[in-house]
């Protein structure tokens, strides 16, 4: 290797007059000469480091310095993760996790200085003349243009298959027809009754199902909701026992119905509450109870604001004023939230009268169907 | 000026004097390279690519950031490998975070917790990664800016510029299944979000949204889906993707700005090997400290305190990492109630319009730009010198006024975050966002290219009539005047070095390109827009216009300095002292 | 039942608290004094009786009626520096407290007289002391599910606060005193809705502090939290520090050396 390629000579750019060579020939030019001249690359200027055996020295051993305080942090980091424990007794630094920040400190300063010690000494002490190498156009020569259409012609002439239009068809259709096994393929990514969207169209709810408080799945008395108050509530049988009689649910049922039973149970005075005709026994005294899951996309949603009725999406902002069925007051939602009717049962629980009378959550194409 | 670039080995740095050896008597590098080059045969594409020229400037640099960030990804990415269980099983968490042992969660989670709690250097893994992936699509953004701000994408770069958008989609992508991955609480909300985009699409809808979710949401198979996706499906094509942006990059060799030396036939910059390969790794292992220091000090997607998911479960600042941010803004801002029932069908405008058509659409229209452009210009020449911004206005405006229409589609992702920490009202910032988002744009367009001509006029005042010094001279009769001094060589040769824009007219004998049917409606569109894009640019003066302006300024000096002799005007600033290192306006 | 029971053995304990017994006047005299600082300071907006005061715009007003909101909701709000507020508006913000304890006391005591209501909560009503270490660690990590589906909605994942519609916050949860979150779920402030004792018994307010007060102590195990707001944030700092620090090398990296007036040496 030597540096001698470097010494390729400058390509003409401009001509003695100063009208620029043509580099295209593809769009003729009509380019006056431009302004002013080229006056070419400016001289090489040293570096302290090039003419100064001190500063090049001191170079040496900044560099070698960043090179040597890069093992010993890298030695550290070693150190930190044998004498930090994590686990069920984390040793902290002030009030942080020492492993992780000594961890990535240690690990992060060997590396920067590996980096910036190489990068010094590409900067200093590295030959800095600049280089030209000369382009060459991305297209190739037109003799090889020509000779690959004519291989490609030669070859399409030699298969025949232009002058044979049925086997060029079929051969075409056969290959096409192909794509149906892998799309079919794809089917059972959800097997059997797994691909039934009906189950969209209802939810665990049945009538006389009790409303429970989700996470504790205690039932809940109506006398016992006081105004303002908001319960986050579910189904009785997603916690199912031997009392209420529910059947286990399990897996992929068990959080599909999770998904699709969450309610928000909230009262309010029942003079403030607007119902829609056919409504007006879905309450019980002021409470009023609705899918939690929201009809835009489907987050769940509780930002319940007590005095105004209304209730937000945390996700994409759509609120709805559940004293008036719900309806949506802002953001994009485009739907009312379902209702669940609401009833009392013989010890004073509160229980749903029927399932939602909609499908809950993300709107989707045949939702008017269900 | 000098034209010779020989490089004068006599003066380089001592301490690394041996490169510059005679080649004549190998070394045990040249023995290892002769034994590897009988069986592979390197030798002749080395020869050129070990000391191939890249060129030098900060702007190049950043579509590195994205490369070595994907690096760090890798490597990362395996070690959380050892411990993630991609499953959805569900179990009793019993690892050592107290708040959530006894809680019931996925495997998934339980893995993720117990990488971050339980293995030495686990959750500095997990955030370097995490912060890896939002700099890797970060930077990958700020270097397509620059492509597009300098032109870069011209011919012959417009397929390079088409695999780096695809390569920006598969990013996303990539992280939007990672992010997913350890089924928290955060994430779970997401998804469950991506299951209602689903189910928005016309007529498939629901069924894609089963197929995917191996049945009805949130079912007990996405996990693992994502998994593979994330792991193998979407590195792999990226993987491949960069391979072939990176040898498009090496055969088409890096653009260059303007400058004395620097043409379209050349490339001047430093040789691969030594200095642009110790730069560039040297780089790497910066972009690498940089996470691990990230990864180490600041806490990103904390899931130990989302909890695991749970249908019926969700926090405040329910937002997508921030690469996500602008559709989810989009979604925000759709005003109540678009949503069609046609047939007993439902179409939700509300979500397909924010997700499924503005989005595609507008990577399909970053995509298509150089060809819109080309086909604007009719320029059909290779271009390896860079333009300045201003120098292009209307693509530069193009540009800004996209920019725009993505910062303010990204901020109302976030308008809850600036309700609370600006004191405002979610709904005021939603309503203004409807609007801006319409307007912004616009106005930044018609801005930015007004800027960029005012600028283009600055240049040309500079190059006609010199600097502005500071230095107010008063006149014999008491008139005060700024003393103007003409600008060197080389930064004039530099302001002149672009093209004229020449606007493309129908039938005029300037375009020559063989068009078929000079009248057709086409030609006139593409007329009309070459005219909207170039007739308001400012273009650089000719040869007479700078010697007349000269002559007049050399005049002017004279009878203002009150001098008999004629004088170059620089003894009133120090251009004299630096006259022997005089370097163009940019470095490189 | 449960209310006025829970009044009337807050009243007694406010009233005969050993503690307390000594210095604290009799529960009358607190009510006496009591009603004439609500006069003084509170009158302007909830009326001479505590009735509240409506507005022009019909259904709003300028103070709500404090009828039967209880001793607590006077503590949280008075305690906390919400009331009385500088000017009448949407959100009463925490600020400064402006009465004494004792002065708290007798508000709460005038209109706890007012009608009955939830009393302030004792200690033991939201302290986990007594309970064993694993009742404790059952409660924190139970507390942090109830908190996850009640709170986080409004409050954040981090209790960090969150935005709510016009203009309208949820405030952060750090630093505020157990009893004031007690309270605060007991009386729905402002907008909060309620979480009473027939909706979250007091166990399940008592997890939802545990679980909140262990956030606290526990250390942050993996690094700052940029303000614990969840992706915004992280993606302001991916692109401030992360870019603009990798950018900022970039340029360094790419930068001229300076360069020497020699140009000539004897190498």
């Amino acid at each position: 290797m030597s540096n001698d390629n470097s010494s390729t000579p400058k390509h003409p750019v401009n001509a003695p007059d100063g009208t620029p060579v043509p580099y295209d020939t593809h769009v003729p030019t009509h380019r006056e000469a431009e302004p002013i001249a080229d006056p070419g690359l400016p001289a090489h200027t040293w570096r302290p480091t090039d003419v100064d055996p001190k500063a090049e020295k001191r170079a040496e051993r900044q560099i070698a310095a960043m090179f040597i305080a890069a093992m010993i942090s890298a030695i550290l980091f070693v150190v930190a993760y044998f004498s930090f424990e994590v686990g069920d007794n984390w040793d902290t630094f002030a009030g942080l996790g020492a492993s992780t920040i000594t961890l990535g400190l240690t690990l992060g300063i060997s590396l920067l200085l590996i980096g910036t010690g190489i990068i010094h000494l590409a900067r200093k002490l590295m030959a800095d003349h600049e280089m030209v190498e000369m382009r060459h156009p991305a297209a190739s020569p037109q003799e090889d243009r020509d000779a690959t259409v004519q291989a490609l012609n030669d070859g399409l002439a030699e298969a025949g298959i232009g002058r044979r239009p049925l086997v060029r068809n079929t051969m075409i259709g056969a290959v096409g027809v192909l794509g149906l096994p892998a799309v079919v393929l794809l089917r059972d990514l959800a097997p059997g009754d797994a691909l039934d969207i009906d189950k969209l169209g209802n939810t665990i709810w049945e009538p006389g199902m009790r409303l429970v408080r989700d996470v504790v799945g205690t039932p809940i008395l109506a006398s016992e909701v006081e105004m303002g108050d908001l319960i986050n509530g579910t189904a009785e049988a997603m916690f199912p026992s031997e009392e209420n009689g529910y059947p286990e649910l399990h897996g992929a049922e068990e959080q599909a119905e999770k998904a699709k039973a969450a309610i928000i149970v909230v009262r309010m005075d029942p003079d403030e509450i607007t119902p829609l005709e056919g409504r007006e026994k879905w309450t019980v005294d002021g409470i009023i109870c609705y899918s939690k899951i929201c009809t835009h996309v489907g987050c769940p949603i509780s930002l319940y604001e007590r005095t105004t009725h209304h209730v937000l999406c945390p996700c994409h902002q759509s609120t709805f004023d559940l004293a008036d069925h719900a309806r949506v007051v802002f953001g994009p939602a485009a739907r009312p939230l379902p209702q669940l009717p609401l009833a009392v049962d013989d010890e004073g629980y509160l229980v749903a009268q029927s399932d939602f009378t909609e499908p809950i959550g993300a709107s989707f194409w045949e939702r008017e169907k269900l | 000026m000098s034209t010779d670039s020989r490089i004068d080995t006599s003066k380089v740095a001592t301490s690394n004097g041996t490169t510059a050896a005679t080649a004549s008597k190998p070394g045990p590098a040249g023995s290892l390279a002769s034994w590897a080059d009988d069986r592979l045969g390197l030798a002749t594409a080395m020869k050129k690519n070990l000391r191939k020229v890249f060129p030098d400037h900060w702007s190049f640099m950043l579509g590195e950031i994205a490369l070595w960030s994907f690096v760090v990804l890798l490597l990362t990415g395996v070690f959380l490998t050892l411990w993630f269980n991609p499953s959805m099983g569900h179990i009793t968490y019993e690892g050592s975070y107290d708040q959530l042992r006894g809680v019931g969660m996925s495997e998934s989670m339980a893995s993720t917790l117990h990488i971050s709690f339980d293995v030495r250097g686990g959750l500095l893994m997990r955030q370097m990664h995490h912060w890896a992936a939002a700099i890797f699509i970060a930077s990958m953004m700020v270097h397509l800016l620059r492509v597009a701000f300098t032109g870069a994408y011209r011919k012959p770069r417009e397929l390079n510029w088409v695999i780096g958008c695809l390569l920006l989609l598969l990013g996303t992508l990539e992280g939007f299944t990672g992010y997913s991955l350890p089924d928290d609480l955060l994430s779970g909300t997401g998804v469950r979000a991506a299951d209602g985009f689903l189910k928005a699409t016309p007529v498939a809808g629901s069924y894609m949204s089963f197929l995917l979710f191996g049945g009805e949401f949130p079912g007990e198979s996405i996990i693992p889906r994502l998994y593979i996706i994330h792991v193998l499906l979407i590195p792999g094509i990226l993987l491949a993707l960069i391979a072939a942006h990176m040898l498009l990059l090496v055969y088409h060799k890096h653009t260059q700005w303007p400058g004395p030396g620097r043409t379209e036939q050349n490339v001047v910059g430093f040789p691969m090997l030594p200095v642009y390969a110790a730069k560039a790794g040297g780089f790497f292992f910066m972009v690498f400290g940089v996470i691990a220091i990230m990864g180490g000090l600041m806490s990103i997607n904390p899931v130990w305190k989302f909890g695991p998911y749970d249908p019926t479960k969700v926090t405040a600042g329910s937002q997508p990492d921030w690469y996500m941010g602008w559709p989810d803004g989009l979604l925000r801002i759709i005003p109540t109630g678009w949503e069609t029932v046609i047939f007993g069908y439902t179409i939700s405008w509300n979500v397909m319009l924010p997700i499924l058509i503005v989005p595609p659409l507008m990577l399909v229209i970053l995509m298509l730009l150089p060809f819109i452009e080309g086909w604007i210009t009719g320029d059909k020449r290779d271009h390896h010198l860079l333009q300045r911004p201003r120098n292009a206005p209307t693509r530069t405006a193009v540009m800004v006024s996209l920019m725009t229409f993505y910062g303010l589609a990204w901020a109302a992702g976030g308008n809850d975050i600036i309700a609370i920490k600006l004191d405002l009202s979610i709904n005021q910032i939603t309503y203004f966002m409807r609007v801006a988002i319409f307007l912004g744009p616009l106005l930044a367009f018609w801005i930015t290219r007004r800027w960029c001509i005012s600028l283009q006029r600055h240049d040309n005042e500079k190059l006609l009539h010199g600097y502005e010094t500071g230095i107010i001279t008063r006149s014999p009769e008491g008139a005060y005047a700024e003393r103007h001094l003409p600008i060197s060589e080389t930064s004039a040769y530099t302001l002149t070095a672009r093209d004229r824009d020449e606007v493309y007219s129908v039938g005029s004998d300037t375009d020559a390109a063989g068009v078929a049917a000079p009248n057709s409606r086409s030609e006139r569109l593409r007329a009309r827009l070459s005219s909207w894009m170039y007739s308001h640019n400012v273009q650089k003066p000719t040869r007479a216009e700078l010697e007349e302006a000269h002559h007049h300024a050399e005049h002017e000096a004279e009878l203002q300095a009150g001098l008999d002799h004629p004088v170059d005007g620089h003894q009133f600033d120090d251009h004299r002292l630096r006259d022997t290192d005089e370097v163009p306006l940019r470095d490189h | 039942m449960l209310l006025l029971g829970l009044l009337i053995s807050g009243s007694l304990y406010t009233a005969f608290s050993p503690a307390q017994a000594d210095s604290q006047p009799s529960e009358t005299e607190q009510v006496a004094q009591g009603k004439e600082l609500f006069l003084a300071s509170c009158a302007f907006c909830h009326g001479q009786n505590g009735e509240g005061v409506p507005t022009v715009r019909d259904g709003y007003q300028l103070g709500p009626s404090l009828v039967g909101v209880g001793a607590a909701a006077v503590d949280f709000q008075v305690g906390t520096g919400r009331m009385p507020m500088a000017a009448p508006g949407q959100q009463a913000p925490r600020k400064p407290v402006v009465f004494s304890d004792e002065e708290i006391a007798a508000l709460a005591a005038y209109v706890a007289s007012l009608g009955p209501g939830p009393a302030i909560p004792n200690e033991a009503d939201y302290s986990i002391d007594d309970l064993s270490e694993e009742e404790r660690q059952e409660a924190i990590s139970r507390g942090g599910q109830i908190f996850l589906t009640n709170c986080t909605a409004c409050h954040n994942f981090n209790g960090a606060g969150g935005a709510m519609p016009r203009g309208g916050y949820a405030p952060s949860l750090h630093g505020v005193e157990p009893k004031y979150i007690f309270e605060a779920m007991l009386t729905g402030p402002q907008q909060m809705p309620n979480f009473s004792n027939g909706n979250l018994s007091p166990e399940e307010k008592r997890d939802v502090i545990a679980y909140l007060g262990s956030l606290e102590e526990t250390p942050e195990y993996a690094g700052f939290t940029l303000g614990g707001l969840g992706p915004v944030s992280e993606g302001l700092f991916a692109w401030v520090v992360g870019i603009g620090g990798l950018v900022g090398a970039a340029v360094w990296i790419a930068s001229h050396t300076t360069r020497s007036k020699k140009s000539k040496v004897n190498a």
